[in-house]
């Protein structure tokens, strides 16, 4: 999978290019705007990392005339700025994710991965499966083995998301945001927490467990080998 | 002395150059203008106002003359007509008989120009015999004097080439006339001067006005940001742009002390973790690694904390940042009506299981439908910010979110039972990096509290610390929107 990056400082390029190519992609590196956009309308890319403030052309400005010209390669967007309204307007410019630098390679990685899932088609199943895992989305039930689950509210909006991401890492970040619309990193460690608690549900009284802990990174709902 | 003389040569033009750019400026001053407008219109006004009020007294008395000499004439003529020449010549005789002293010339004469009657001894000389009105000098003795006085008068020529003069000594009003210019040159003189004085003055008060406002902003420049511009109290323009322009000052100077303040902070603050950092990478360094591996052990758990100070160092970065952003007030608003108490409920949510397991009770009392206009994800923050103060600082025990209507408000309320916060340093708290434990030893910036009121003040609410009798009661109150 090609995947392209633009960044115009050097350091930061290099190590996503490290980084990504050891993660087994091939990755094309533009440093300025003008470049991105040539490069990013003369091939096929699978997502792309794209840094907001550019020399020549800022960021925003070429996603915003990759999405006039109907390209709709993903595109996480990489920036200094971290307020809620940077995000927003990263996001109404076309961006699929928004990171705020600096960042751990992890983090960057995982949401690149969760985009290039989401670019694979919209999955409009109403029942989730994970090894002997199941979740239906329609009477909002939990079962594994065939036995069910009794889970909070919010405990199945997290799973629901852990099964839709399921053999990747997500990160803490990743659930704040997308199961709390929480924009920031609450001072307390309220999502191991959460997690531990959804833990002790689904894996407690099983013999294989699902949900790993992935050090330094997040977690991962997985089937057993 | 060739070299005094030249010196004393070339300081001349200097000076007389020096006198030319002041000149210059003075009248390159919007003040300068404006006077010498005003003394223009001014002058041209008094002027005018004079030449009418000369013109129209000297005409008056002229045309008072010519009435006078008509009247006369006419009577004469009538007299002529009903009486012939004898009646004329004694009538004339009889008026010239005696000084009556209304200065009236009578003078009748036959064909060749010889006096047959009146009070002067001949024809005028250079006086033309045929028109009708006619201005000539007067030779008169009067105590003994020779005198020439203008005159004015009329001619009535009697067929036979007989010739009535009717005519008036108009020294008086030629003497009227030029006490008139006399006095009006006068006050046209003292009128100008006023106004010169005037212009000057007003001038001179509108530049030191200016002056004082430029003198000021010049000294606020130079870095007096304390400095300021004197009021007359008058309440004019003046005294408005003074007014404005001092309150701006203000407001410079508050955001420039907010700002050296948080320079300071941020000096004191970041410095410390950052050379803890840099000693941490250096051990790092030092440690001789691969070989044994205890060793390379500790250099990865060395980076590793490094890391963990790198990311503490960078969350009070982000938050100073916030606290600006929100304080500059730069941000563009994008408030929408949320319902306050669903915002609680979702924090609440988020933290219950950590609450419990640090052994709290966390509970929401939420009242429906209690709405404002504001920005989710700050209020959130604002939420969260205040759990965390509460499950690191209260120690256990219940631990109460609380979202009511009072009075048109929106109240939320965060309420522990831990130690609390002394009443006097309840405000200080709020401020950037305050910690109340002197000796640091807790997680955290001291910034969670300062972004709250950051938040709350974005929203035009306000924070407050309470007792709670025991603990701490926090209370955000915000204006409500009518459900």
């Amino acid at each position: 999978m090609k995947i392209l990056v633009v960044e115009d400082d050097r350091e930061t390029a290099t190590y996503l290019t490290k980084g990504l190519s050891e993660s087994g992609y091939t990755v094309d590196c533009a440093s300025d705007g003008r470049e991105a956009l040539f490069l990013a309308t003369s091939a096929d890319y699978s997502a792309m990392v794209l840094d907001r403030m550019l020399p020549s052309m800022d960021g925003l400005s070429v996603l915003g005339a990759l999405r006039a010209a109907e390209i709709r390669t993903p595109a996480l967007i990489l920036s200094a700025l971290g307020s809620v309204d940077d995000r927003v307007k990263g996001l109404r410019a076309g961006g699929d994710d928004y990171l705020v630098k600096p960042f751990a390679f992890s983090e960057l990685l995982a949401r690149l991965e969760a985009l290039l899932r989401r670019g694979a088609g919209p999955t409009t199943t109403t029942r989730l499966r994970v090894a002997d895992l199941e979740l239906d989305l329609l009477t909002r039930s939990v079962r594994r083995g065939g036995k069910a689950i009794e889970v909070l509210p919010r405990e199945f909006r997290l799973l629901e998301y852990l099964m839709r991401n399921a053999g990747h890492v997500v990160t803490r970040t990743m659930l704040l945001e997308h199961v709390w619309d929480y924009h920031f990193d609450p001072q307390t460690n309220v999502i191991d927490v959460q997690i531990s608690r959804l833990r002790q549900k689904i894996d407690k009284s099983f013999d294989h467990p699902l949900l790993h802990t992935v050090r330094g990174a997040g977690y991962c709902l997985r089937a057993p080998e | 002395m060739v070299i005094e003389g030249s010196r004393f040569a070339s300081r001349a033009p200097l000076a007389a150059a020096q006198i030319l750019r002041n000149a210059r400026l003075i009248v390159g001053t919007h003040a300068f203008r404006l006077a010498a407008l005003y003394f223009l219109v001014f002058a041209a006004s008094v002027l005018g106002v004079l030449l009418f009020v000369y013109l129209t007294s000297a005409d008056f008395v002229e045309r008072q003359t010519e009435a006078t000499l008509d009247a006369e004439i006419t009577g004469l003529a009538e007299q002529y007509a009903q009486r012939g020449l004898s009646g004329l010549i004694q009538i004339v005789a009889a008026r010239s008989a005696g000084d009556r002293g209304d200065a009236m010339i009578y003078l009748v004469t036959d064909p060749d120009g010889r006096p047959l009657a009146g009070n002067i001894a001949a024809w005028p000389a250079g006086v033309p015999t045929h028109s009708t009105w006619l201005s000539f000098a007067l030779e008169r003795t009067i105590n003994g004097r020779h005198e020439v006085h203008p005159a004015r008068g009329r001619l009535f020529v009697i067929p036979g080439g007989y010739r009535l003069l009717v005519g008036r000594d108009i020294s008086d009003a030629a003497a009227f006339r030029s006490e008139v210019r006399t006095t009006l040159l006068w006050a046209g003189s003292i009128a100008l001067g006023i106004g010169l004085i005037g212009g000057t003055v007003m001038s001179r008060n509108l530049l030191r006005r200016v002056e004082q406002v430029n003198r000021t902003s010049e000294r606020v420049m130079a870095g007096n940001l304390s400095d300021r511009v004197p009021l007359h109290g008058t309440s004019d323009e003046f005294d408005q742009l003074a007014a404005n322009l001092n309150r701006m000052l203000d407001q410079i100077e508050r955001l420039m002390t907010a700002m050296r303040e948080v320079t300071d902070d941020v000096a004191h603050d970041l410095r410390t973790p950052l050379s803890r950092l840099r000693t941490r990478l250096e051990r790092a360094l030092v440690a001789p690694s691969g070989a044994d591996p205890p060793a390379g052990a500790s250099q990865s758990e060395a980076i590793r904390a490094a890391i963990d100070e790198a990311d503490r160092l960078l969350a009070t970065f982000n938050a100073l940042l916030s606290i600006a952003e929100l304080e500059s007030g730069a941000r563009h608003d994008q408030t929408a009506s949320i319902d306050l108490s669903e915002v609680a409920r979702s924090a609440a949510e988020l933290y219950e299981p950590v609450a419990e397991e640090k052994g709290f009770a966390l509970t929401v009392a939420a009242e429906p439908g209690v709405r404002m206009r504001g920005d989710r994800h700050l209020l959130s923050q604002a939420i969260s910010n205040l759990l965390d103060n509460a499950l690191k600082y209260a120690g256990g025990g219940q631990i109460e979110l609380r979202v009511f209507p009072e009075n048109g408000q929106a109240i939320l309320e965060i309420t522990d039972q831990g130690p609390g916060i002394p009443e006097a340093d309840r405000l200080s708290v709020l401020d950037r990096f305050v910690r109340l434990e002197p000796s640091r030893t807790t997680p955290g910036n001291g910034l969670g509290l300062s972004l709250v009121r950051a938040i709350a003040r974005r929203h035009d609410g306000s924070v407050t610390l309470e007792d709670n009798r025991p603990g701490l009661r926090v209370r955000l109150q915000f204006a409500r929107l009518p459900t």
